[in-house]
């Protein structure tokens, strides 16, 4: 098994460790591209060696995301796993220190608030027990009702670790779900054999599921990934009785990965588009050359059922809530074609959000793919089959992930896809499914305005309803993910965890507003997040405002002010107060409350201000969006 | 090249990247004790790439036999002949 297959390879990743140990500046940036290449353990482990011994502690200064301090907790040796999860966590741009519980005591370190694990202060807990620990006591001989017994016990000893962490910690919680290395005991028919630990430790991965959701709990799927890779590939019994390691120290960058994609998904921080090259990546052949009878796709050749399953993975992708790009070097119109006319194509014109053919080099278009869709050039993944188009996109545009894939088959490119892990989700939202079909509607919108004679008659016919609701546990969800992934309309930029989030909705001095747009083109979904806070001195501060930015210059602004307003004179307000916290992307909201009529009373060294509203003589503007009060579900 | 003067080269590379270091020099005699950090969790790492890269599995007691690095060589050039 090739671990990382989808990094490119460094062939000179010594020198490049020797020029990161030996660089005098930053050496985050340098750091984080080495991580980005496919290395075994050792190299991983040299990685985390040298960055630790660089950064001695303490985050690299100006990082634009939240650092990480995850307690693994589990019976066995787990140390050799620590080095991969913080490879893998900076692979990402994360930050991250771990801690170990002192060999088997988990328990007594979760129960005492003097241990080491307490003093650590984790904001992110890993549970991985091995399965030795969860069948102690099992064995062949045992009756149907005792191996009932031990059954719910171990998922009552489970949830009550859960509960402990959330107790203590108030931080999310990862449990790795059971690695099976019991030999058969019965054979094809083992579920007839009550005490088979095999049996049990299926039943327990299966019954995880549900226990995991009821519980507000993340899985590390190591099951499903033994499936796929084998047991032989994951455990190594001699190794097992030698030093307890359950997971062979081989195979701990691709352990990192599964549980750095849960603490990046965690910060919102997975991809959420993929640009798609056309020629050789979405069909065999070149469409301008070829032609529309040319091109390999579809029924009739193995080849062309390989494009076609490259179609469908991209398709159901979309369908699930990642929004689909192209970049291609083409004449627009024979790139559209295949979209248009030919009876094979999965993927339609409507598929796709942002449509780039032309013969700017790829690196522009996919900057412009980023600007037309408003988001991060670090939430984009790039598809290719042309090595000197991965590599090119790869230097000028380092923040774009960009997989190696094997460029003479694409029936393996959905696997490449899939095990690279890059749209990583811990839940499905219906803004999520719908998502495909806002793009669209954008379209429709831009078709509008171009029509529209001046901007009052374009808002006018927009038809804008604003639907606002307090936070509420339907919403949470949504609100955790905005507050945690929205970079540039984000006044404070404060990363808020479910329990910031309970703990406002519990306040009666706070409010939370969750804030939907929809218009006569369909529902933009959950595109505002305002939280507020009341002060001693009759003044309500603003906490948290954040915006989607797909809804500039549509009057949100000043609507939700006026929300705001009338929500803050309810808890006995007579002054608003708005903080402005600069960040490296939030430049655009710089003079957001001056431009509302806010008086800025303090500017700071760094670019931050405090702005203050009179509420007793505001007077709440006037704009074409008409709100109300309603229901989310 | 004679098949130790290449075992010994590719271990050099092996406990270089083990250790971070360029400049290794493996002797028949060195052992855990003449190198700083070479603990258990290092032990392990050096077996299972020298497993990786010879495609070798190296059995309990064959890793328990091993006293120094000339062992070591000894058990690869068995195996991997």
């Amino acid at each position: 098994m090739q671990q990382l297959r989808w990094l490119a390879p460094a062939p000179d990743f010594r020198t490049r460790l020797r020029a990161l140990a030996a660089e005098t500046d930053d050496i985050w940036p340098k750091a984080v591209a080495l991580a980005n290449t496919q290395i075994d353990f050792t190299r991983t482990n040299a990685l985390d060696e040298t960055v630790r011994r660089r950064l001695d502690g303490s985050p690299p200064p100006g990082l634009t995301t939240k650092p990480v301090r995850l307690a693994v907790l589990g019976s066995s040796t787990l140390a050799h796993l620590h080095a991969g999860i913080r490879v893998a966590c900076l692979r990402r741009n994360i930050y991250a220190t771990t801690y170990e519980n002192d060999y088997g005591q988990y328990l007594q370190e979760l129960l005492d608030p003097n241990s080491g694990l307490h003093a650590f202060k984790p904001t992110a807990v890993l549970l991985a027990f091995d399965a030795a620990h969860l069948t102690q006591g099992l064995h062949a001989a045992l009756s149907d009702n005792d191996a009932k017994a031990a059954f719910e016990d171990i998922c009552q000893r489970l949830v009550q670790c859960w509960t402990l962490i959330r107790d203590a910690f108030g931080c999310p919680i990862m449990q790795q779900t059971v690695l099976d290395p019991f030999p058969a005991l019965l054979g094809n028919n083992e579920h007839r054999l009550p005490g088979s630990k095999s049996r049990f430790v299926a039943r327990l991965n299966a019954a995880l599921r549900a226990l995991a959701d009821a519980h507000g709990v993340d899985l590390v799927a190591l099951d499903d990934q033994l499936r796929r890779d084998g047991l032989a590939t994951w455990h190594d019994p001699s190794l097992w009785h030698r030093s307890k390691q359950e997971v062979s120290p081989a195979l701990s960058p691709t352990y990192g990965e599964l549980v750095a994609r849960l603490i990046a998904a965690r910060q919102g921080r997975s991809y959420k588009c993929l640009v798609l090259d056309l020629d050789n990546t979405l069909w065999g052949g070149v469409i301008g050359d070829d032609g529309l009878d040319g091109i390999v796709l579809g029924q009739g050749s193995a080849l062309g059922e390989g494009f076609t399953a490259v179609q469908e993975y991209a398709k159901d992708l979309a369908r699930r809530g990642i929004i689909l790009a192209v970049s291609s070097k083409n004449d627009e119109a024979n790139a559209l074609e295949p979209f248009e006319k030919h009876p094979e194509m999965v993927l339609r014109r409507t598929d796709i959000a942002s449509f780039r053919a032309n013969w700017d080099d790829k690196a522009a278009n996919i900057r412009a793919v980023a600007e037309e869709l408003n988001i991060g050039l670090d939430s984009l993944v790039f598809l290719d089959d042309n090595p000197f188009e991965r590599n090119f996109v790869r230097e000028q545009l380092p923040m774009v992930a960009v997989p190696e894939v094997p460029d003479d088959d694409p029936a393996l490119v959905p696997g490449v896809l899939a095990d690279a892990g890059y749209f990583e989700s811990l839940a499905i939202t219906d803004d999520d499914r719908q998502r495909s079909a806002q793009y669209q509607e954008n379209r429709a919108r831009e078709q509008l305005r171009a029509t529209a004679t001046d901007l009052d008659s374009y808002l006018r016919a927009l038809d804008m309803r604003m639907v606002w609701n307090r936070f509420d546990s339907v919403g949470q969800q949504r609100v955790v993910q905005l507050i945690n992934k929205t970079n540039q309309f984000n006044l404070t930029t404060r990363r808020h965890t479910d329990a910031d989030v309970q703990a406002v909705m519990a306040d009666p001095k706070s409010f939370g507003l969750q804030i939907r747009l929809l218009d006569r083109f369909g529902d933009n979904g959950i595109i505002a997040i305002v939280i507020g806070r009341m002060l001693d001195d009759e003044a309500v501060t603003i906490d948290t405002w954040l915006m989607s930015c797909r809804v500039l210059g549509r009057q949100v602004e000043p609507t939700t002010l006026n929300l705001i307003a009338e929500q803050a004179r309810a808890l006995g307000a007579k002054k608003l107060i708005g903080e402005y916290i600069p960040t490296k992307k939030n430049g655009m909201v710089r003079d957001h409350y001056a431009k509302l009529g806010f008086t800025v009373v303090e500017t700071r060294p760094d670019g931050g201000s405090i702005a203050e509203l009179d509420l007793t003589r505001y007077e709440p503007a006037s704009t074409f969006i008409h709100v109300a009060e309603g229901a989310y579900a | 090249m004679t098949d130790e003067t290449k075992i010994y080269a590719d271990l050099t590379e092996i406990f270089n990247d083990v250790f971070a270091t360029d400049n290794m020099k493996l002797t028949p005699t060195l052992s855990a004790k003449d190198v700083a950090g070479w603990d258990s969790f290092k032990q392990i790492e050096i077996m299972v790439s020298v497993e990786e890269r010879f495609n070798i599995k190296l059995n309990t007691k064959e890793i328990d036999s091993l006293k120094c690095v000339g062992d070591l060589v000894n058990v690869i050039s068995k195996k991997a002949a």
